[in-house]
């Protein structure tokens, strides 16, 4: 199996306080992998460090290492930037930019370096495209993104990030701000988005990670209990921590 | 019961000319110098410099020159003022050395403006040697007197744009400038465009620190450029009330005010007009 992140005794320490404790893993491409526990357990602080975004919390401290694609991430050579534009990621809520809809979806390109504006028409419709969002927004491109609805600006965020063209998307709770039919739909797009993307989804919805999701990861109270293939997790699970979990009982 | 509803009336009405008071009181003052000014604001009033015969006297000299010198403190300002609320919003925040730049700032806006006139006196004229009383020296002290302001409001326009729209455009790969170019700066324009032009309209006013870098309370022409030396609308406003016939206090001193309220009204409306360019450029 193709592993495209391989994640080895990582740490992740906010101040004295503990994040997540010597994780290891690895994370399988074009595949979709789900990561659960309750809130505080270190699920969200696991995706951030995937694309360094954990960096911006004052006085944080990274132990271990992750490779992607066979690289440290935390190696002095490598751009946090660069990194940045291969692992997109999408936040808990929509947060598009107070721009128009074309403005952020070619707000990655752009600053990336892509000026010619014939390209940048083609990534934008290619991206919202794929988004699942082109047929709903293609008239009123020059419009505010502030204009569409909650699910219309999440799937205008994934279209952001896809326009940067990644290899891995990250996905902080993509559907705890919006209402059921808007999920399904945000649901729908990350199963469709595995052929071309290596999907990671942090979510507090145990039935979302079984739907949706290849492989599941829990955590508890910053350390990983339990991972691997989503069946199995959710119907013999090994640890008794996580069948309580998954069943109601904690958490 | 009764006493109740008698005690909440009064205490009603107690508010309610608290209120009134200080409305009352400006409007009258208001209704006044404008009465007064009515028979004096004429083209020739706004297009002459001073004179001994009240009929000939006009404003334009210290006009142009507090219109130049406002334009060069927004220009010498609004970078300094904003570049400082950046460096201390973005990179420098959290830190103990910021914290404590923080509170000298919030301290230095309460400072007495003429603590500012010596300060300017003192740096720009003695110890850098350009020339007393010019546009330039006075365009400077007043941009040391309302850094703080511009710098104070500039942060709270900074800091109120929302943490998730850093995070989307970090996490789409931008440098931290591209982000505070693109995404932080724009958000917050309108925001630091008000506090600026509410700072400029506090200089606009300001004459202690004038006087003390010795501008003119008169002067019978106007600037040419900004080593010319110059005098201010409210100094000229000041000499006019010292003088010895009456329409000079009760005539040309009101006209003077209104046209240094009409600026600094129009100062706040291009504020507002301003802000709420740049709130639909934003498509909030």
């Amino acid at each position: 199996m193709d592993a495209i992140f391989d994640v080895r005794n990582l740490s992740v320490y906010y101040g004295d306080k503990i994040g997540i404790k010597d994780v290891s893993l690895q994370i399988y491409r074009n595949k979709v992998t789900a990561v659960i526990g309750p809130s505080g357990c270190g699920k969200s602080t696991f995706l951030r460090t995937l694309n360094r975004l954990v960096e911006l919390v004052e006085g944080v401290r990274i132990e271990g290492r992750v490779l992607f694609d066979g690289k440290n991430i935390f190696d002095r050579d490598v751009d946090p930037v660069e990194l940045r534009r291969r692992v997109g990621m999408v936040f808990q809520h929509p947060n598009p930019f107070p721009k128009s809809i074309f403005e952020n979806v070619a707000y990655g390109p752009k600053i990336h370096g892509i000026k010619d504006r014939e390209k940048l028409q083609e990534i934008v419709e290619d991206s919202l495209k794929k988004a699942a969002l082109w047929d709903e927004v293609k008239d009123r491109l020059s419009e505010s993104a502030l204009g569409l609805s909650g699910g219309q600006q999440q799937r205008l965020c994934i279209a952001r990030a896809i326009a940067t063209n990644p290899e891995v998307i990250l996905f902080d709770e993509p559907t705890s701000a919006l209402d059921p039919i808007a999920s399904s739909k945000i649901e729908e797009l990350m199963i469709e988005l595995k052929k071309r993307y290596t999907v990671i989804v942090v979510t507090h919805n145990i039935q979302q990670a079984a739907r949706i999701s290849d492989y599941t990861a829990f955590f508890w109270m910053g350390e990983l209990v339990e991972y691997d293939r989503t069946e199995k997790i959710f119907e013999y699970p090994e640890n008794e921590l996580t069948e309580r979990y998954i069943t109601g009982r904690v958490g | 019961m009764k006493t109740e509803n008698i005690s909440d009336w009064l205490f009603m009405m107690l508010t309610f000319l608290a209120t009134v008071f200080g409305i009352v009181l400006l409007s009258a003052l208001l209704v006044m110098t404008f009465y007064e000014a009515a028979g004096w604001l004429d083209i020739q009033f706004l297009t002459s410099p001073p004179s001994r015969f009240p009929e000939k006297a006009g404003i334009y000299p210290p006009l142009l020159g507090s219109i130049m010198m406002i334009a060069l403190v927004g220009i010498f300002s609004v970078p300094v003022g904003v570049g400082a609320a950046i460096f201390l919003e973005e990179y420098g925040s959290g830190k103990k050395i910021t914290k404590i730049i923080e509170i000298n700032i919030s301290n230095l806006a309460a400072v007495p403006s003429i603590v500012y006139g010596i300060l300017g006196l003192g740096l720009f004229v003695s110890t850098m040697h350009l020339k007393p009383g010019i546009v330039l020296v006075g365009s400077l002290t007043l941009t040391l007197l309302i850094l703080p302001i511009v710098i104070v409001a500039s942060q709270e326009a900074i800091r109120s744009v929302p943490g998730g729209l850093r995070e989307a455009s970090i996490g789409l790969g931008a440098t931290k400038w591209q982000t505070i170019r693109n995404v932080v700066l724009p958000s917050s324009i309108p925001g630091i465009l008000t506090g600026v032009i509410l700072a400029l309209s506090r200089a606009i006013g300001e004459t202690a620190p004038l006087i003390m870098i010795g501008a003119a309370t008169t002067i019978f022409t106007a600037p040419k450029d900004i080593f010319s030396p110059f005098s201010a609308l409210p100094m000229q406003i000041f000499m006019w009330t010292d003088m010895p016939k009456e329409e000079f206090l009760y005539g040309l001193a009101p006209a003077g005010i209104v046209v240094l309220l009409a600026i600094m009204l129009s100062m706040n409306a291009i504020a507002i007009v301003l802000r709420n360019h740049y709130r639909k450029k934003l498509r909030w």
